[in-house]
């Protein structure tokens, strides 16, 4: 007997380019905390990539993924429909985010980060913190999981850069307000673009605000056996998929976690390019 | 011996039969074995040079024992299978062994003609045989005995997981190998590429073990995914055998080492090996691209040697290792080293990088080496390297790999509160018993020993095996 390849038994657009899936997954479903992950490969031929566990079910073995496509890999993930495999599936990896009552915590989610921030933004919500969660995007449509993070909070900010939903401007401005209008926030938890996480950094450095992020270097195991996820942080190495990958925000090296992360852009691009083509052949066959 | 017609003297007066290989420049393009394995009359001619010593020097020198003159005897007698079911009895995976053991430090390096004449090709011989009985198809898998209805539960499948598993389903028990990766074999598959072991000959290993009954779940990650507590508690395991292997990818620790271009070993060969990333763009994975580039590896084992040798097969320009010691020091297999030199990698022996230095974009673009000289003997009995003042100089590099060892992976370990590590978290275990401070829970291979090799592992699975098999069996630890 062997491992099958993993069920998808729901999916859901909740944005362009940005859709929900269930999976079948019992032992991953079983043992998940907030702030975990998967690692998944689409196919023989696939990349290995990391994506957070948003919810689970121990009780029907799910787990749900909430993915952005954005490249080859994610994009071609998100031509699949209920009833289509996955053939790998591990989890779940890294740390739990460390849940406590706190107090006030406010919770950021830029684009796609929203997901990955919510079953934390949750976890916190449960155990008593009064949370107010940001979330934004660039334009309207990327504005995600706008009913889930209501649920989850005790306030909701909306932004877009556009201004076409929410409020006119950056998930940080709100964060801003409240600092200079002197509210008291005990717990950051910022989690979106590098940019953004780099100036919420900045913003809560001075006043002492305890931030986490979440990084998301470029990983290939998740165990902790290539050191590829390496990120410096308090003048440190370590590596994002066994010792984070949530870590305190005033001390990492976010300078160098950006160009990490462009390391593969050229080839990516040949990816995505052959994989459009592809695509273009294939409904040209159709 | 009655089957070798020659006198002694005519044996020893044959010389040293070579391995047909790929031409050097030929193979330095392509990601197919380098050696292409002895016929039938080379074979003869080999296995003709065997004293057939009474007190056979070459078994002392195997860590497992092959009876190594009894299978040349067969080879003699012209009964291939024979000779391969030989070698089985204390070596399950011979097509392997025979291409990656260290011989020169084990079996050939104690056979008696090693000094005066050279040593029997024994890794030679134990391939062909093992690769004969492969491509026939004729290979006896045991029968295995009643089922016990004991479940045992083997964590990673490197060789001391499948050697393992292979000798307690022939016990009857129910066996399942647990693996965090999505391919079976461990550094099997890994770390050794394509060019050194075929992953057709893995597979083949992976697949007679099917046929037997052995059940691989892959994407499971002991620790994360389960525990070693819920196997032996809730999933109804009676013995686990923990065997991770040496995995953690170590760092030199000097400056710029988290620039973009510089590499562990583990990342660079999983890429290559793994997800095939030398096929790119037709698998997905993306290597930084070697072609036309300056690449260097750091260190002088056979991780090293694998790396740099990708790397050349990648299209790199200049493809250098930068090692420490000198070359008689190298940890790396001597016949790698060759091949490594015939492909036209250059040796910086007696250099150390001291510092990566990066270009604005923080890209990797050279590297600080300073030149040594070999000191005093240290405690291992190493000359020890001293740096030359003075004598940096900066080696132009687009990829650096560093393969300077590895240490344990503490997944298991820090799930597993009462099972007892010693330093560098390497998991304690009796050297006869492979049992662990935990009932019910052994370890073996790389994750009790450290960074060793595929024989040593295989032979300790083998051991672990038995004594699973006794705890089964009587219930008592
Ligand atoms: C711990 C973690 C959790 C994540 N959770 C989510 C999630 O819940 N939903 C979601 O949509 N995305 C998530 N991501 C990001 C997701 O892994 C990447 O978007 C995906 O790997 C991109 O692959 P691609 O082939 O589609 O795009 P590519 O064309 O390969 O890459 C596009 C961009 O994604 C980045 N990227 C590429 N490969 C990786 C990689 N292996 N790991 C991280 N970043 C990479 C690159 O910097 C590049 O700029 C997470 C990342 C990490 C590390
Ligand atoms: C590049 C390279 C080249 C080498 N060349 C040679 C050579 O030529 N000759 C030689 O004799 N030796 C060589 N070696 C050494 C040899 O490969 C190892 O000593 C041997 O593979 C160790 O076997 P093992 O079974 O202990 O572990 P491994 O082969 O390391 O296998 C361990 C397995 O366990 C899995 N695992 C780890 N943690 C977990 C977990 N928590 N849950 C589930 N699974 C887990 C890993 O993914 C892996 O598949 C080489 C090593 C490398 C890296
Ligand atoms: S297993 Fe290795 S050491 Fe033993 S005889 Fe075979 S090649 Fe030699
Ligand atoms: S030591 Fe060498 S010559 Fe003697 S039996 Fe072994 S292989 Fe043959
Ligand atoms: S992804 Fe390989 S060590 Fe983290």
């Amino acid at each position: 007997m062997e491992t099958q390849p993993f069920k998808i038994v729901e999916v859901r657009f909740l944005a362009p380019d940005v859709k929900l899936f269930r999976i079948l997954a019992p032992r991953i479903a079983r043992k998940q905390q907030p702030g975990q992950f998967v690692i998944l490969r689409v196919h023989e031929n696939g990349e290995r990539i990391p994506l957070t566990i948003a919810e689970s079910n121990p009780t029907d073995g799910t787990v749900t993924i909430i993915v952005q496509g954005i490249g080859k890999t994610t994009k071609h993930l998100n031509t699949l429909n209920a009833g289509d495999t996955i053939l790998d599936v591990v989890g779940p990896l890294g740390k739990a985010s460390h849940i406590e009552k706190f107090g006030t915590c406010v919770v950021i989610g830029g684009g796609v980060g929203t997901a990955i921030a919510y079953p934390t933004a949750k976890a916190l919500h449960q155990a008593g913190n009064h949370v107010i969660a940001i979330i934004g995007g660039r334009t309207k449509q990327l504005v995600i999981l706008e009913n889930e993070a209501r649920e989850v909070s005790d306030e909701l900010f909306i932004t877009t850069d556009d201004g076409s939903y929410g409020t006119k401007g950056l998930v940080i401005d709100p964060l801003k307000k409240m600092i200079a209008d002197g509210r008291k926030i005990d717990l950051v938890l910022a989690i979106g673009p590098i940019p953004m996480m780099r100036a919420v950094a900045e913003v809560t450095r001075p006043l002492g605000i305890k931030t986490v992020v979440s990084l998301n270097p470029i990983m290939v195991d998740g165990t902790g056996m290539c050191g590829g996820c390496r990120v410096h942080v308090g003048g440190k190495s370590q590596f994002a998929c066994v010792d984070g990958p949530e870590f305190d925000a005033h001390q990492v090296d976010f300078a160098g976690l950006t160009k990490r992360n462009a390391l593969y852009r050229d080839m990516e691009k040949h990816s995505l390019v052959e994989f459009e083509q592809h695509r273009c052949k294939l409904s040209e066959a159709k | 011996m009655a089957t070798n017609p020659l006198p002694p003297k005519a044996r020893t007066a044959i010389p040293r039969q070579h391995m047909p290989e790929q031409e050097a420049a030929e193979r330095a393009h392509n990601f197919s074995e380098v050696n292409l394995g002895f016929n039938f009359d080379i074979t003869k001619q080999e296995a003709l040079r065997c004293l057939a010593c009474a007190n056979p020097k070459c078994t002392d020198g195997c860590p497992v024992g092959v009876k190594v003159k009894d299978f040349i005897e067969l080879i003699l007698k012209g009964d291939y299978l024979a000779a391969a079911a030989k070698v089985r009895e204390d070596d399950v995976l011979p097509a392997i062994t025979g291409r990656v053991c260290p011989q020169e430090d084990q079996c050939e390096g104690a056979c008696i003609m090693s000094k005066k004449f050279g040593p029997v090709g024994i890794g030679y011989l134990e391939r062909f045989v093992a690769d004969y009985e492969r491509q026939t198809g004729k290979i006896g898998l045991p029968q295995n005995a009643p089922p016990t209805g004991k479940k045992v539960a083997i964590v990673g499948s490197g060789p001391a997981g499948l050697s393992a598993a292979g000798d307690l389903i022939q016990k009857g028990h129910n066996v399942r190998v647990f693996e965090a990766l999505h391919e079976i074999g461990g550094v099997l598959v890994y770390g050794i590429p394509e060019f050194r072991l075929p992953k057709e000959i893995v597979r083949q290993e992976v697949e007679n073990m099917k046929k037997m009954g052995v059940e691989f779940e892959t994407n499971v990650v002991v620790g994360k995914t389960v525990t070693v507590d819920e196997l032996l508690n809730e999933e109804g395991y009676s013995a686990v055998l923990v065997a991770t292997g040496a995995g953690l990818p170590q760092f030199l620790g000097v400056p710029g080492e988290d620039l973009c271009g510089v590499y562990s070993a583990n990342e660079f060969l999983t890429r290559v090996n793994l997800m095939k990333a030398y096929k790119f763009p037709e698998y997905d994975e993306p290597i930084y691209d070697c072609r036309g580039k300056n690449v260097a590896v750091v260190g002088g084992g056979n991780t090293a040697m694998d790396a740099i040798r990708s790397a050349l097969r990648l299209g790199a320009k200049n493809a250098y290792v930068i090692y420490r010691r000198s070359e008689t020091e190298m940890p790396a297999r001597v016949e790698e080293v060759k091949h490594a030199k015939e492909e036209g990698i250059q040796f910086l022996l007696l250099n150390n990088p001291v510092e990566f230095l990066g270009d604005d974009r923080g890209w990797l673009r050279a590297a600080s080496v300073i030149k040594m000289e070999l000191g005093p003997a240290d405690e291992s009995g190493r000359r020890r390297p001293v740096p030359i003042k003075g004598s940096e100089y900066e080696l132009p590099l687009d990829v650096a790999v560093i393969a300077v060892g590895t240490s344990s992976n503490p997944l298991v370990q820090s799930t597993t509160p009462d099972l007892k590590t010693r330093k560098g978290g390497y998991i304690e275990a009796n050297t006869d018993t492979l049992k662990t401070s935990k009932p019910g829970v052994f370890a073996a291979g790389d994750i009790v020993t450290g960074g060793a090799t595929v024989i040593l592992a295989m032979g300790a699975g083998r051991k672990a095996a038995k004594a699973i098999d006794d705890y089964l069996c009587t219930g008592t630890w």
